[in-house]
């Protein structure tokens, strides 16, 4: 691998249109190889732009995406990306889609996994692609991104069609291909706890902007939910990201800048809690952590070697 | 070889549930020294959560001694865990003494309840 950084970006920012409002705007993070990334945000957060800037169907306004190393078009070869509407050819039937990926994919094809993929939704090779439902279509595209063994898979809303049995089954063909060959993956969807259990890193998208970008254990770590007796200025020497007073109790989610007082009930939040505090207040600070991510990793993996 | 069954709403972390469950096997004998753990591959293939959850996990039970991953083969049991196999005389004094717990007409949240104070008693301040 020529980097240990997949994706990154630099004040990246893009506008559609020279009258347009900034469907993104200022946004800088770095994704490490071999994380599954969740990229969280309500509709319209800017989510799909960010993954075709990414796969380089579109070129910034402002600053820059660097995936695998290079630039967008360079990288192409070595990434996958399978876009919200699933894109495939209709008059296709699905064995004629797969020789397409062999065809367009010389040296790097897996024609026993992406047939693998498609077997696992019990469907017929001779069925064309117009015929198929929107949940059958979605486990085509993927066999085909996966088929291309990428090194980066980068997935727009890809289980939004699927029933809870195809979503168990293809997150579990998703996780194998990263356990595997270290594939980078990210995968956007506005359901977090979907992707919970099945990402190690998170992108919250909220108005155009990152909101948070971490892996998940460090952003969890740095935040409490507390509870207590007092006033919001109680916890003037925090970062707050929410709070609330219902009667004489105050409910809070801070970012703690140093120890709480004894009086105060403490817990760390759950990633769900965590994102949603963060939607509901956007004027609450980013917590974006891109330098000190590598800080946190060593400091972990001592932690493990000790 | 054991299967990981994940309950997304206990509230345990995703690797303390594989190690809990990875060491339950080692006490009951399902898994013993020289056996295999799943890859993590397969575990993730099967219950589609995140790779790196699963090398957590095994490494905290290798860091406790219990399983020794082996380069290219995979990650191997090196000792079993308490006296305890299904059949064992400690198992055939607690079902006894279940028993008379049942007859002297304690109900199961009693019964838990007790077992769970005399553990906290006799453990206290051991790791979980």
């Amino acid at each position: 691998m020529s980097s240990d950084t997949a994706l990154r970006a630099d004040a990246l920012g893009k506008r559609f249109g020279l009258r347009g409002g900034w469907a993104l705007r200022d946004c800088s993070f770095r994704l490490p190889a071999g994380r599954v990334c969740a990229v969280v945000g309500p509709n319209g957060a800017g989510k799909s732009t960010l993954l075709a800037l990414a796969a380089g169907l579109t070129v910034p306004t402002e600053g820059s995406v660097t995936v695998l190393g290079t630039t967008p078009a360079a990288a192409r070869p070595r990434v996958g990306y399978v876009a919200q509407d699933k894109p495939l050819y209709p008059q296709l039937t699905i064995a004629e889609t797969l020789r397409m990926g062999a065809d367009l994919n010389p040296g790097r094809w897996d024609a026993a996994g992406a047939e693998q993929v498609v077997a696992g939704g019990d469907l017929d090779p001779g069925a064309r692609v117009r015929s198929l439902s929107g949940g059958q279509r979605t486990r085509v595209a993927l066999a085909l991104a996966l088929g291309k063994r990428p090194e980066l898979l980068l997935l727009d809303e890809p289980m939004a069609d699927l029933d809870p049995l195809a979503r168990h089954e293809l997150m579990g063909t998703l996780m194998a291909q990263a356990a595997q060959y270290g594939t980078t993956i990210a995968m956007s969807s506005h359901v977090v706890a979907e992707l919970e259990d099945s990402c190690d890193h998170l992108l919250l998208v909220g108005g155009g902007r990152i909101r948070l970008a971490g892996e998940i254990d460090d952003l969890l770590a740095a935040h409490l939910r507390v509870t207590g007796a007092g006033t919001p200025d109680a916890l003037d020497a925090h970062t707050v990201v929410e709070s609330r007073v219902t009667g004489r109790q105050l409910t809070a989610l801070i970012r703690p800048a140093g120890a709480l007082g004894d009086d105060w009930r403490t817990a760390t939040p759950s990633l769900e809690e965590l994102v949603l505090a963060h939607l509901r207040n956007p004027a609450a600070p980013a917590l974006t952590a891109a330098g000190d991510a590598e800080d946190a990793a060593t400091a972990r993996n001592e932690e493990h070697a000790a | 070889m054991v299967e990981y069954r994940i309950d997304r709403h206990s509230g345990v972390a995703t690797y303390v549930q594989i190690v809990q469950q990875t060491k339950q096997a080692l006490r009951m004998g399902l898994l013993r020294p020289g056996d295999r753990l799943p890859t993590a591959r397969e575990v993730v293939e099967a219950t589609a959560i995140n790779p790196n959850t699963v090398l957590k996990a095994y490494r905290e039970l290798e860091r406790e001694g219990l399983v020794e991953a082996r380069r290219g083969l995979g990650t191997f049991v090196r000792r079993s865990l308490g006296t305890g196999p299904a059949d064992s005389p400690l198992r055939t004094e607690l079902e006894a003494w279940a028993d008379r717990a049942r007859a002297a007409g304690l109900e199961r949240e009693d019964v838990a309840a007790l077992f769970t104070a005399v553990l906290d008693q006799h453990f206290q301040g051991d790791p979980t």
